[in-house]
């Protein structure tokens, strides 16, 4: 019943996202070169080298007018989730087991559920800035228009909250830091490669469809492409944004529960 | 320091009586004005006899930082608290002490709301942590075992976010950490990477974001453990001041010298239980003699002159590497153990005061520290 100062109505999760601002503050260069490099080099490697390739070939094999056209959407989408999934491996490690800087915010008025909120907050913020850089690079290197780039960001940014979520609720139940790598290794990587990014999935054999089908990131290569194209995505639009929510949905509560388990037992 | 009482902010803290089971008024932090609600009046005016009981309860609850009876903590088979009573009042310092794995920190855990309790009762500032944990927290300095700062940040930046994290203004917070940095002596390193600190500096920069949010309550989980003796006497300072200052300590250690320096009142634990209570002077009294003799013998001379001790000590405990014999004149045991013609032949004899140690080794047959 004390008399509470103003800023004590602001909901603890967004307290936690100010505190992770303040961090990234002093850590963004660890970042800065995935951030703005990578697209380039992707785009430049794939897009224009290999993409020359490709187009020569006859251009029918892709939907879309250039390689380079089909590949940019895709990357977008994929980066999202591979920024989401370095945020949520290591760093929540670090959180839980080795700064322990999860315990000091427990401690706190914040709780388990406040944390996680906050932190997969931040994992959009970041995700969607560097979106935002890879659709201004895929309009700098002629893959897309501004218009089509700038809606591309959103459904990019949608994957990375649906891999954020139920990336770090599998972080959060895990003891030590073994089965991350086993995470990308034999998750993000093998999506990464066979999700439509590089090339339609019509060329993956009709037998390893049905990963793409029960994974976020052919959903949310198709939407990010058919937003930066114009053109229609594989299923309803609808269908593509429902899984991707529904991912995002489901590992939230996962990760809450994760998380209390381990940090309040 | 003056308690750092924020610019314009006014604490006033509810009355629950759990007779009724609600609050039936209200009280500064100090207890120095309680205020019954007009309409619970009528509870605490039937008759002279239920008055006094009533005021009785009220002025003992204004008092109890900590309430537990029968808490109990267990993890799937393992029994890590059981079954402990305790209370902690308001303004003392209040030691759990005992060997890793006692259960002190589950203990402490559970006070600080982190931790839900497996059976028993518990209250923490007139608050039961399974339901108010917001609550309790908001109102409680914790101080972990282990740092658990950010490593990557400055000094200020540690304190800055976990200001945040209750909800404070940053301009109240940039003119509190000022002060904080301070009272730790750390105004100097206000800039500095966390990284670049000593373990000390690190122990009271954890002191000072613990008490960020002004709490009544410091819940201390060994202090000053894996720090060196000058940074240890500066933490013991800093807290001693705190203290002084009104602030309730809990605490728990494994250094008896730690219990003895800080504490008011403590309580001995071994194996989840409570097996002491009292002021380290009383449970000295109540367990031990007043001074102690240590002997040292030859190796396989010590269990045949620890049996020529028989009858000249109180009582004589046979350590592995040394005897000690209880006894009220240390002096005079010490010049007739090296008395001609008694046997004994140590080859060193240190007299000294009793200790919580001596207290622990009584109660468990163990030493604190193995």
């Amino acid at each position: 019943m004390s008399v509470r100062p103003r800023a004590a109505r602001i909901p603890p999760a967004v307290r936690v996202v100010e505190g992770y601002a303040r961090t990234y503050r002093r850590t963004w260069k660890g970042t800065a070169v995935t951030t703005f490099v990578s697209p380039v080099l992707f785009l430049a490697a794939m897009g224009l080298g290999l993409g020359t390739l490709v187009d020569r070939g006859g251009g029918a094999a892709v939907p879309a007018e250039t390689y380079l056209a089909f590949l940019a959407p895709g990357l977008l989408a994929a980066s999202a989730m591979q920024t989401a999934a370095t945020d949520t491996t290591w760093p929540v490690m670090a959180g839980i087991k080795w700064l322990k800087t999860y315990d000091a915010a427990l401690a706190t008025p914040v709780s388990p559920r406040d944390l996680m909120a906050g932190h997969l907050g931040w994992v959009l913020v970041r995700v969607t800035f560097a979106s935002v850089v890879f659709a201004a690079v895929m309009v700098a290197f002629g893959a897309a228009g501004p218009l089509g780039a700038a809606l591309a960001v959103l459904p990019a940014a949608l994957t990375g909250l649906a891999f954020a979520s139920l990336i770090t609720a599998f972080t959060a139940s895990r003891k030590n830091e073994y089965a991350l790598a086993s995470l990308f290794r034999f998750g993000v990587v093998p999506l990464f490669l066979f999700s439509g990014t590089f090339f339609p999935l019509e060329q993956v054999p009709e037998l390893l469809r049905p990963i793409a089908y029960v994974t976020p990131l052919w959903h949310g290569v198709e939407l990010t492409r058919a937003a930066a194209l114009g053109g229609a995505p594989a299923l309803p639009a609808l269908v593509h944004v429902a899984v991707l929510v529904a991912c995002a949905a489901a590992g939230f509560p996962l990760a809450v529960r994760a998380l209390t388990r381990r940090m309040t037992p | 320091m003056e308690r750092l009482r924020g610019a314009g902010v006014t604490t006033v803290e509810p009355i629950v009586d759990e007779a009724f089971g609600r609050s039936v008024g209200i009280r500064d932090p100090d207890g120095s004005r309680i205020q019954v609600n007009e309409s619970d009046r009528s509870l605490y005016a039937l008759n002279a006899g239920a008055r006094t009981a009533a005021a009785a309860r009220l002025a003992r609850m204004a008092d109890l930082v900590v309430e537990a009876r029968g808490l109990t903590k267990r993890f799937g088979g393992f029994t890590a608290v059981d079954h402990v009573d305790f209370s902690v009042q308001r303004g003392e310092a209040f030691g759990f002490l005992g060997p890793n794995g006692a259960g002190k920190s589950s203990t402490m855990r559970m006070i600080g709301a982190n931790s839900p309790v497996t059976e028993g009762h518990l209250r923490v500032l007139d608050l039961d942590p399974a339901t108010h944990g917001q609550a309790v927290r908001a109102r409680l300095g914790v101080v972990p075992q282990e740092d658990t700062l950010d490593t990557e940040l400055t000094v200020f930046e540690n304190l800055l976010i976990y200001g945040r994290y209750f909800g404070l203004p940053r301009s109240l917070l940039r003119e509190r950490i000022g002060q904080l940095l301070d009272f730790v002596q750390l105004s100097e390193r206000r800039g500095s990477k966390v990284d670049n600190l000593s373990g000390g500096m690190k122990r009271r920069l954890v002191i000072a974001r613990a008490l960020v949010s002004e709490p009544d309550v410091l819940l201390l989980d060994e202090p000053t453990t894996g720090l060196d003796p000058q940074a240890r006497h500066l933490v013991w300072d800093r807290l001693y001041r705190l203290k002084q200052q009104g602030v309730t300590l809990i605490l728990t250690t494994h250094y008896m010298d730690e219990a003895e320096q800080l504490c008011d009142r403590l309580v001995i634990m071994d194996r989840a239980r409570i097996v002491a209570e009292g002021s380290p002077r009383e449970l000295i009294t109540a367990h031990v003699t007043r001074e102690v003799v240590e002997l040292r013998f030859p190796p396989g001379t010590q269990d045949a002159a620890a049996a020529r001790l028989d009858g000249h000590a109180r009582r004589v405990e046979v350590l592995p590497d040394r005897v000690l014999a209880y006894t009220d004149d240390a002096d005079a045991l010490a010049t007739f153990v090296h008395g001609q013609d008694k046997g004994m032949h140590p080859v060193a004899t240190v007299v000294r005061r009793a200790t919580l140690e001596d207290v622990f080794l009584r109660l468990t047959g163990r030493s604190l520290v193995e």
